[in-house]
Protein backbone atom coordinates (compact mmCIF):
# COMPACT_ATOMS: atom_id res chain seq x y z
CA UNK A 1 0.00 0.00 0.00
CA UNK A 2 1.13 3.58 -0.72
CA UNK A 3 -0.51 6.77 1.15
CA UNK A 4 -1.07 10.09 -0.24
CA UNK A 5 -1.91 13.21 1.86
CA UNK A 6 -2.91 16.11 -0.15
CA UNK A 7 -1.71 18.66 1.97
CA UNK A 8 -3.88 21.76 -0.13
CA UNK A 9 -6.88 19.83 1.19
CA UNK A 10 -6.40 18.77 4.56
CA UNK A 11 -8.14 21.31 6.93
CA UNK A 12 -6.17 19.87 9.89
CA UNK A 13 -9.06 18.06 11.41
CA UNK A 14 -6.86 15.43 12.76
CA UNK A 15 -9.33 12.73 11.96
CA UNK A 16 -6.61 10.93 10.50
CA UNK A 17 -4.26 10.65 13.87
CA UNK A 18 -7.46 10.12 16.00
CA UNK A 19 -8.85 6.87 13.77
CA UNK A 20 -5.30 5.45 13.02
CA UNK A 21 -2.26 7.15 15.51
CA UNK A 22 0.23 4.71 14.14
CA UNK A 23 0.49 6.06 10.82
CA UNK A 24 -0.56 9.21 10.97
CA UNK A 25 0.08 12.32 13.21
CA UNK A 26 -0.55 16.06 13.05
CA UNK A 27 2.23 18.57 12.79
CA UNK A 28 2.07 22.11 15.10
CA UNK A 29 -0.24 23.59 11.79
CA UNK A 30 -2.62 20.93 12.42
CA UNK A 31 -1.52 19.70 8.50
CA UNK A 32 -1.87 15.87 8.60
CA UNK A 33 1.52 13.55 8.21
CA UNK A 34 3.01 10.38 7.86
CA UNK A 35 4.73 9.00 11.09
CA UNK A 36 8.58 7.68 9.63
CA UNK A 37 8.58 5.01 7.71
CA UNK A 38 4.69 4.81 7.54
CA UNK A 39 4.04 5.66 3.99
CA UNK A 40 3.05 2.43 3.24
CA UNK A 41 0.17 1.84 6.52
CA UNK A 42 2.39 -1.10 7.93
CA UNK A 43 -0.21 -2.66 8.03
CA UNK A 44 -2.32 -1.29 10.33
CA UNK A 45 -6.08 -2.61 9.53
CA UNK A 46 -7.52 0.93 10.79
CA UNK A 47 -5.69 2.85 7.91
CA UNK A 48 -8.48 2.46 5.77
CA UNK A 49 -10.72 4.04 7.97
CA UNK A 50 -8.74 7.03 8.58
CA UNK A 51 -8.92 7.48 4.89
CA UNK A 52 -13.07 7.56 4.71
CA UNK A 53 -12.76 9.63 7.84
CA UNK A 54 -11.25 12.28 6.17
CA UNK A 55 -13.71 14.98 6.35
CA UNK A 56 -12.18 16.31 2.41
CA UNK A 57 -10.69 12.94 1.40
CA UNK A 58 -7.16 14.06 1.43
CA UNK A 59 -5.87 11.03 1.92
CA UNK A 60 -5.31 8.55 -0.84
CA UNK A 61 -4.29 4.61 -0.78
CA UNK A 62 -3.18 2.62 -3.80
CA UNK A 63 -3.05 -0.66 -3.34
CA UNK B 1 -43.02 11.98 -3.35
CA UNK B 2 -44.23 14.59 0.42
CA UNK B 3 -44.38 17.85 -0.74
CA UNK B 4 -46.00 19.39 2.44
CA UNK B 5 -43.71 18.27 5.22
CA UNK B 6 -41.99 21.53 6.52
CA UNK B 7 -38.43 22.18 7.91
CA UNK B 8 -37.52 21.92 10.66
CA UNK B 9 -40.08 20.82 13.59
CA UNK B 10 -40.01 20.12 16.85
CA UNK B 11 -38.71 16.96 18.28
CA UNK B 12 -41.47 15.28 20.17
CA UNK B 13 -38.69 13.44 22.17
CA UNK B 14 -35.50 15.00 22.99
CA UNK B 15 -33.63 12.65 21.66
CA UNK B 16 -35.32 11.44 19.00
CA UNK B 17 -35.79 13.04 15.23
CA UNK B 18 -39.37 15.03 14.56
CA UNK B 19 -42.19 11.99 14.11
CA UNK B 20 -43.20 14.77 11.58
CA UNK B 21 -39.46 13.56 9.61
CA UNK B 22 -40.95 9.63 9.51
CA UNK B 23 -42.44 10.03 5.64
CA UNK B 24 -39.30 11.49 4.68
CA UNK B 25 -36.99 8.80 6.22
CA UNK B 26 -38.92 6.58 4.10
CA UNK B 27 -38.96 8.67 0.54
CA UNK B 28 -34.56 8.40 1.60
CA UNK B 29 -32.40 9.09 0.27
CA UNK B 30 -33.58 12.30 -1.37
CA UNK B 31 -36.78 14.31 -0.67
CA UNK B 32 -38.18 17.87 -0.96
CA UNK B 33 -39.54 20.34 2.43
CA UNK B 34 -41.17 23.23 2.53
CA UNK B 35 -39.28 25.95 4.50
CA UNK B 36 -40.58 28.72 6.69
CA UNK B 37 -40.45 31.19 3.86
CA UNK B 38 -42.63 29.46 1.32
CA UNK B 39 -39.72 28.07 -0.53
CA UNK B 40 -38.99 24.56 -0.83
CA UNK B 41 -35.36 22.17 -0.74
CA UNK B 42 -34.00 19.28 -0.66
CA UNK B 43 -34.14 17.56 2.09
CA UNK B 44 -31.22 14.90 2.19
CA UNK B 45 -31.66 11.44 4.83
CA UNK B 46 -28.97 9.15 2.94
CA UNK B 47 -25.52 8.89 4.31
CA UNK B 48 -23.73 8.12 1.52
CA UNK B 49 -25.34 10.40 -0.62
CA UNK B 50 -24.83 13.04 2.50
CA UNK B 51 -20.98 12.36 2.56
CA UNK B 52 -21.01 12.72 -1.29
CA UNK B 53 -22.91 16.26 -1.16
CA UNK B 54 -20.70 17.91 1.62
CA UNK B 55 -17.41 16.95 -0.53
CA UNK B 56 -18.66 18.66 -3.60
CA UNK B 57 -17.71 22.24 -4.11
CA UNK B 58 -20.77 22.48 -6.35
CA UNK B 59 -23.13 23.00 -3.26
CA UNK B 60 -22.09 26.39 -1.46
CA UNK B 61 -22.42 27.68 2.32
CA UNK B 62 -22.35 30.90 0.78
CA UNK B 63 -25.26 32.29 3.00
CA UNK B 64 -25.23 35.88 0.99
CA UNK B 65 -26.47 33.84 -1.90
CA UNK B 66 -30.62 35.08 -2.73
CA UNK B 67 -31.31 31.25 -2.70
CA UNK B 68 -29.62 30.04 0.21
CA UNK B 69 -31.93 28.42 2.16
CA UNK B 70 -32.85 29.20 5.87
CA UNK B 71 -34.97 28.26 8.57
CA UNK B 72 -36.37 31.16 10.15
CA UNK B 73 -36.89 34.66 10.04
CA UNK B 74 -34.45 35.35 13.01
CA UNK B 75 -31.32 33.34 11.52
CA UNK B 76 -32.29 35.00 7.27
CA UNK B 77 -31.96 38.18 9.44
CA UNK B 78 -28.29 37.88 9.87
CA UNK B 79 -27.60 36.98 6.43
CA UNK B 80 -27.22 40.46 5.51
CA UNK B 81 -23.90 40.65 5.73
CA UNK B 82 -21.01 37.95 5.66
CA UNK B 83 -20.22 34.87 8.23
CA UNK B 84 -16.90 34.43 8.76
CA UNK B 85 -15.71 30.46 7.66
CA UNK B 86 -19.11 28.44 8.31
CA UNK B 87 -20.63 30.70 5.54
CA UNK B 88 -17.67 31.04 3.17
CA UNK B 89 -16.34 28.35 0.42
CA UNK B 90 -12.95 28.03 -0.82
CA UNK B 91 -10.83 28.85 -1.46
CA UNK B 92 -11.35 31.59 0.97
CA UNK B 93 -12.28 29.69 3.53
CA UNK B 94 -9.54 27.44 3.37
CA UNK B 95 -7.20 30.57 4.12
CA UNK B 96 -9.57 31.56 6.80
CA UNK B 97 -9.32 28.37 8.51
CA UNK B 98 -6.07 27.75 8.08
CA UNK B 99 -5.33 30.32 10.23
CA UNK B 100 -7.09 28.66 13.51
CA UNK B 101 -6.17 25.11 13.19
CA UNK B 102 -3.38 25.36 15.59
CA UNK B 103 -5.14 26.15 18.34
CA UNK B 104 -7.41 22.53 17.62
CA UNK B 105 -5.39 20.34 17.13
CA UNK B 106 -5.37 17.03 18.88
CA UNK B 107 -2.04 17.68 20.68
CA UNK B 108 -3.10 20.71 21.82
CA UNK B 109 -6.78 19.23 22.76
CA UNK B 110 -5.01 16.51 24.87
CA UNK B 111 -2.72 18.93 26.73
CA UNK B 112 -6.08 20.94 27.92
CA UNK B 113 -7.13 17.38 29.44
CA UNK B 114 -5.75 18.33 32.90
CA UNK B 115 -7.57 21.99 32.68
CA UNK B 116 -11.08 20.26 31.50
CA UNK B 117 -11.08 18.14 34.69
CA UNK B 118 -10.18 20.48 37.21
CA UNK B 119 -12.74 22.35 35.70
CA UNK B 120 -15.37 19.42 35.63
CA UNK B 121 -14.24 18.33 39.31
CA UNK B 122 -14.55 22.00 40.83
CA UNK B 123 -18.20 22.26 39.43
CA UNK B 124 -19.47 18.83 40.15
CA UNK B 125 -18.08 20.00 44.19
CA UNK B 126 -19.86 22.78 44.23
CA UNK B 127 -22.92 20.67 43.11
CA UNK B 128 -22.82 18.18 45.81
CA UNK B 129 -22.21 21.00 48.11
CA UNK B 130 -25.63 22.98 47.50
CA UNK B 131 -27.77 19.77 46.71
CA UNK B 132 -29.17 18.02 45.71
CA UNK B 133 -31.42 18.29 43.99
CA UNK B 134 -29.95 20.66 40.95
CA UNK B 135 -30.50 21.89 37.48
CA UNK B 136 -28.04 20.11 35.52
CA UNK B 137 -28.32 22.65 32.93
CA UNK B 138 -26.90 25.45 34.77
CA UNK B 139 -24.82 23.61 37.74
CA UNK B 140 -23.28 21.64 35.25
CA UNK B 141 -23.77 21.39 31.39
CA UNK B 142 -23.61 24.97 30.49
CA UNK B 143 -20.58 26.08 32.92
CA UNK B 144 -18.21 23.31 31.77
CA UNK B 145 -17.82 24.22 28.34
CA UNK B 146 -18.25 27.80 28.87
CA UNK B 147 -14.84 27.72 31.59
CA UNK B 148 -13.14 25.50 28.87
CA UNK B 149 -13.50 27.94 26.29
CA UNK B 150 -13.20 31.18 28.47
CA UNK B 151 -9.80 29.52 29.37
CA UNK B 152 -8.78 28.60 25.84
CA UNK B 153 -9.77 31.39 24.23
CA UNK B 154 -8.59 33.99 27.05
CA UNK B 155 -11.83 35.21 27.58
CA UNK B 156 -12.65 36.52 31.33
CA UNK B 157 -15.28 33.79 32.90
CA UNK B 158 -16.44 36.67 35.02
CA UNK B 159 -18.58 37.84 31.83
CA UNK B 160 -20.53 34.50 31.04
CA UNK B 161 -23.23 36.22 32.40
CA UNK B 162 -23.45 38.57 29.32
CA UNK B 163 -21.98 36.63 26.47
CA UNK B 164 -24.49 33.26 27.13
CA UNK B 165 -27.49 36.02 27.69
CA UNK B 166 -26.13 37.51 23.81
CA UNK B 167 -25.21 33.80 22.50
CA UNK B 168 -28.98 32.54 23.84
CA UNK B 169 -30.66 35.54 21.98
CA UNK B 170 -27.95 34.69 18.78
CA UNK B 171 -29.51 30.96 18.80
CA UNK B 172 -33.18 31.37 19.87
CA UNK B 173 -34.28 35.26 19.22
CA UNK B 174 -37.14 35.15 19.75
CA UNK B 175 -37.21 38.04 17.29
CA UNK B 176 -35.11 38.67 14.13
CA UNK B 177 -34.20 42.21 16.62
CA UNK B 178 -32.40 39.59 19.03
CA UNK B 179 -30.55 37.66 16.81
CA UNK B 180 -29.03 41.03 15.17
CA UNK B 181 -28.65 42.63 18.32
CA UNK B 182 -27.16 40.05 20.22
CA UNK B 183 -24.53 39.58 17.70
CA UNK B 184 -23.88 43.34 17.38
CA UNK B 185 -23.36 42.84 21.24
CA UNK B 186 -21.14 40.41 21.13
CA UNK B 187 -18.97 42.13 18.06
CA UNK B 188 -18.47 45.24 20.32
CA UNK B 189 -17.90 43.01 23.82
CA UNK B 190 -14.89 41.02 21.66
CA UNK B 191 -13.88 44.01 19.49
CA UNK B 192 -13.35 45.80 23.23
CA UNK B 193 -11.55 42.46 25.14
CA UNK B 194 -8.94 42.51 21.54
CA UNK B 195 -8.50 46.50 21.82
CA UNK B 196 -7.33 45.50 25.80
CA UNK B 197 -5.39 42.63 24.91
CA UNK B 198 -3.27 44.36 22.27
CA UNK B 199 -2.33 46.93 24.72
CA UNK B 200 -2.08 43.82 27.57
CA UNK B 201 -1.31 40.68 26.02
CA UNK B 202 -2.33 37.70 27.98
CA UNK B 203 -1.94 33.78 27.04
CA UNK B 204 -4.82 32.34 25.23
CA UNK B 205 -5.84 31.70 21.67
CA UNK B 206 -7.20 35.34 21.03
CA UNK B 207 -3.77 36.65 22.24
CA UNK B 208 -2.15 34.23 19.75
CA UNK B 209 -3.76 35.07 17.37
CA UNK B 210 -3.21 38.33 17.84
CA UNK B 211 0.31 38.11 17.71
CA UNK B 212 0.48 35.70 14.32
CA UNK B 213 -2.48 37.07 12.49
CA UNK B 214 -3.44 40.56 13.54
CA UNK B 215 -0.14 41.87 13.73
CA UNK B 216 1.30 40.28 10.65
CA UNK B 217 -1.81 41.33 8.76
CA UNK B 218 -2.94 37.81 8.45
CA UNK B 219 -6.36 39.00 9.64
CA UNK B 220 -7.78 42.36 10.41
CA UNK B 221 -9.33 43.60 13.50
CA UNK B 222 -12.98 42.60 11.82
CA UNK B 223 -12.04 39.26 10.78
CA UNK B 224 -10.62 38.50 14.01
CA UNK B 225 -14.05 39.76 16.05
CA UNK B 226 -16.04 37.87 14.34
CA UNK B 227 -14.27 34.80 14.57
CA UNK B 228 -13.81 35.19 18.28
CA UNK B 229 -17.33 35.83 18.10
CA UNK B 230 -17.59 32.43 16.22
CA UNK B 231 -15.28 30.54 18.35
CA UNK B 232 -16.71 31.54 21.78
CA UNK B 233 -20.41 30.84 21.08
CA UNK B 234 -20.02 27.43 18.78
CA UNK B 235 -17.12 26.66 21.36
CA UNK B 236 -19.60 26.82 24.69
CA UNK B 237 -23.78 26.42 23.08
CA UNK B 238 -23.37 23.04 20.93
CA UNK B 239 -21.25 21.27 24.00
CA UNK B 240 -24.01 22.55 26.63
CA UNK B 241 -26.44 21.01 24.63
CA UNK B 242 -24.42 17.45 24.18
CA UNK B 243 -23.76 17.58 28.06
CA UNK B 244 -27.62 18.30 29.12
CA UNK B 245 -28.96 16.01 26.18
CA UNK B 246 -26.26 13.79 27.03
CA UNK B 247 -27.37 13.02 30.15
CA UNK B 248 -31.12 13.18 29.78
CA UNK B 249 -30.34 10.12 27.17
CA UNK B 250 -28.04 8.37 29.58
CA UNK B 251 -30.92 8.26 32.60
CA UNK B 252 -33.55 7.02 30.16
CA UNK B 253 -31.45 4.50 29.19
CA UNK B 254 -30.28 2.87 32.81
CA UNK B 255 -28.70 -0.02 31.20
CA UNK B 256 -26.26 1.77 29.14
CA UNK B 257 -25.22 4.04 31.59
CA UNK B 258 -24.67 1.30 34.18
CA UNK B 259 -22.63 -0.34 30.84
CA UNK B 260 -21.09 2.92 31.01
CA UNK B 261 -20.59 3.44 34.88
CA UNK B 262 -19.00 -0.16 35.05
CA UNK B 263 -16.10 0.43 32.20
CA UNK B 264 -14.82 3.80 31.61
CA UNK B 265 -12.79 2.69 28.77
CA UNK B 266 -16.24 2.56 26.66
CA UNK B 267 -16.27 6.32 27.23
CA UNK B 268 -14.58 7.12 24.12
CA UNK B 269 -17.18 5.38 21.69
CA UNK B 270 -20.19 6.02 23.69
CA UNK B 271 -19.46 9.86 22.84
CA UNK B 272 -19.02 8.95 19.39
CA UNK B 273 -22.65 7.03 19.38
CA UNK B 274 -24.05 9.85 21.29
CA UNK B 275 -22.85 12.41 18.65
CA UNK B 276 -24.51 9.97 16.14
CA UNK B 277 -27.71 9.38 18.06
CA UNK B 278 -28.54 13.26 19.29
CA UNK B 279 -27.40 14.91 16.17
CA UNK B 280 -27.92 18.39 18.07
CA UNK B 281 -27.38 20.36 14.97
CA UNK B 282 -30.14 18.96 12.72
CA UNK B 283 -29.56 20.43 9.41
CA UNK B 284 -27.18 21.26 7.47
CA UNK B 285 -27.87 24.22 5.28
CA UNK B 286 -26.53 24.52 1.09
CA UNK B 287 -27.38 25.93 -2.11
CA UNK B 288 -26.15 24.40 -5.22
CA UNK B 289 -24.32 26.39 -7.52
CA UNK B 290 -24.48 24.05 -10.50
CA UNK B 291 -26.26 20.82 -11.38
CA UNK B 292 -25.44 17.89 -9.32
CA UNK B 293 -26.62 14.27 -9.77
CA UNK B 294 -27.27 12.18 -6.89
CA UNK B 295 -29.41 9.00 -6.21
CA UNK B 296 -30.62 8.96 -10.07
CA UNK B 297 -32.13 13.27 -9.66
CA UNK B 298 -30.95 16.16 -10.30
CA UNK B 299 -30.36 18.76 -7.93
CA UNK B 300 -30.28 22.11 -10.05
CA UNK B 301 -27.95 25.35 -9.87
CA UNK B 302 -30.01 27.71 -7.60
CA UNK B 303 -31.77 25.33 -5.43
CA UNK B 304 -31.20 24.65 -1.72
CA UNK B 305 -30.20 21.47 0.08
CA UNK B 306 -30.57 20.71 3.88
CA UNK B 307 -28.71 17.77 4.98
CA UNK B 308 -30.95 16.14 7.65
CA UNK B 309 -28.26 15.33 10.30
CA UNK B 310 -30.68 13.28 12.73
CA UNK B 311 -31.35 10.52 9.82
CA UNK B 312 -28.46 10.49 8.09
CA UNK B 313 -27.16 9.26 11.51
CA UNK B 314 -29.72 6.84 11.89
CA UNK B 315 -29.44 5.49 7.78
CA UNK B 316 -29.98 1.82 8.39
CA UNK B 317 -27.45 0.87 5.62
CA UNK B 318 -24.85 2.07 7.47
CA UNK B 319 -25.96 1.37 11.15
CA UNK B 320 -28.04 -1.40 12.04
CA UNK B 321 -30.85 -0.71 14.27
CA UNK B 322 -30.05 2.75 13.54
CA UNK B 323 -32.81 3.65 16.81
CA UNK B 324 -30.90 1.59 19.38
CA UNK B 325 -28.70 3.33 21.39
CA UNK B 326 -25.40 0.62 21.36
CA UNK B 327 -21.70 1.53 22.63
CA UNK B 328 -20.31 -1.58 20.62
CA UNK B 329 -21.38 -0.63 17.20
CA UNK B 330 -19.27 1.67 14.73
CA UNK B 331 -20.82 5.16 15.12
CA UNK B 332 -17.29 6.52 13.23
CA UNK B 333 -18.32 8.20 10.15
CA UNK B 334 -21.58 9.69 11.85
CA UNK B 335 -21.96 13.41 10.20
CA UNK B 336 -22.68 15.09 13.59
CA UNK B 337 -19.89 16.98 13.79
CA UNK B 338 -20.44 18.00 9.81
CA UNK B 339 -18.39 16.48 6.72
CA UNK B 340 -16.63 18.41 4.36
CA UNK B 341 -14.55 21.32 4.45
CA UNK B 342 -16.95 23.21 7.07
CA UNK B 343 -16.56 20.34 9.75
CA UNK B 344 -16.65 21.30 13.15
CA UNK B 345 -13.21 23.11 13.80
CA UNK B 346 -13.79 22.16 17.92
CA UNK B 347 -14.18 18.46 17.59
CA UNK B 348 -11.71 17.13 19.50
CA UNK B 349 -11.82 19.66 22.47
CA UNK B 350 -15.38 18.86 22.19
CA UNK B 351 -14.86 14.75 22.34
CA UNK B 352 -12.44 15.35 25.50
CA UNK B 353 -14.84 17.75 27.30
CA UNK B 354 -17.86 14.96 26.48
CA UNK B 355 -15.71 12.09 27.53
CA UNK B 356 -14.33 14.15 30.59
CA UNK B 357 -17.65 15.67 31.90
CA UNK B 358 -20.09 12.96 31.36
CA UNK B 359 -17.86 10.32 32.89
CA UNK B 360 -17.14 11.96 36.22
CA UNK B 361 -20.43 12.82 36.62
CA UNK B 362 -22.15 9.67 36.68
CA UNK B 363 -18.89 7.77 38.82
CA UNK B 364 -19.54 10.87 41.26
CA UNK B 365 -23.01 10.79 41.62
CA UNK B 366 -23.97 6.89 41.11
CA UNK B 367 -27.70 8.06 42.34
CA UNK B 368 -28.20 10.31 39.07
CA UNK B 369 -31.89 10.44 38.60
CA UNK B 370 -34.03 12.81 36.88
CA UNK B 371 -35.96 14.70 39.49
CA UNK B 372 -39.12 15.67 37.33
CA UNK B 373 -41.55 13.42 34.81
CA UNK B 374 -38.85 13.05 32.13
CA UNK B 375 -42.09 14.00 30.13
CA UNK B 376 -42.23 17.08 32.07
CA UNK B 377 -38.93 18.51 31.21
CA UNK B 378 -38.42 21.78 28.69
CA UNK B 379 -36.46 20.82 26.01
CA UNK B 380 -35.44 23.64 22.61
CA UNK B 381 -37.39 23.81 19.69
CA UNK B 382 -37.02 22.31 16.50
CA UNK B 383 -35.35 25.54 14.91
CA UNK B 384 -32.58 26.05 16.74
CA UNK B 385 -29.35 23.67 18.14
CA UNK B 386 -31.47 20.85 20.34
CA UNK B 387 -30.54 20.23 24.10
CA UNK B 388 -32.43 20.70 27.31
CA UNK B 389 -33.82 24.20 28.69
CA UNK B 390 -33.90 22.50 32.24
CA UNK B 391 -32.55 19.28 33.23
CA UNK B 392 -33.63 18.97 36.93
CA UNK B 393 -31.90 16.29 39.07
CA UNK B 394 -30.95 14.59 42.17
CA UNK B 395 -28.41 11.94 43.70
Amino acid sequence: MNISIDGDRCIGSGQCALTAPGVFTQDDDGFSELLPGRADGGGDPMVREAARACPVQAISLED
Amino acid sequence: MTESVSFPQDRTCPYQPPAAYEPLREASPLSRVTLFDGRTAWFVTGHAEARALLVDPRLSSDRLHPAFPTTTERFAALNERRTELLGVDDPEHNTQRRKVIPGFTLKRTAALRPMIRRTVDGLLDAMVATGPPADLVTAFALPVPSMVICALLGVPYDDHDFFEEQSRRLLRGPEPADTQHARDQLDGYLGKLIDHKVREPGDGLLDELIEDQLRTGGMDRTELVRMAVLLLVAGHETTANMLSLGTFTLLEHPERLQELRADLSLMPAAVEELMRFLSIADGMLRVATEDIEVAGTVIRAEEGVVLATSLINRDGSVYPDADVLDWHRSARHHVGFGFGIHQCLGQNLARAEMEIALGALITRLPGLRLAAPADRIPFKPGDTLQGMLELPVTW
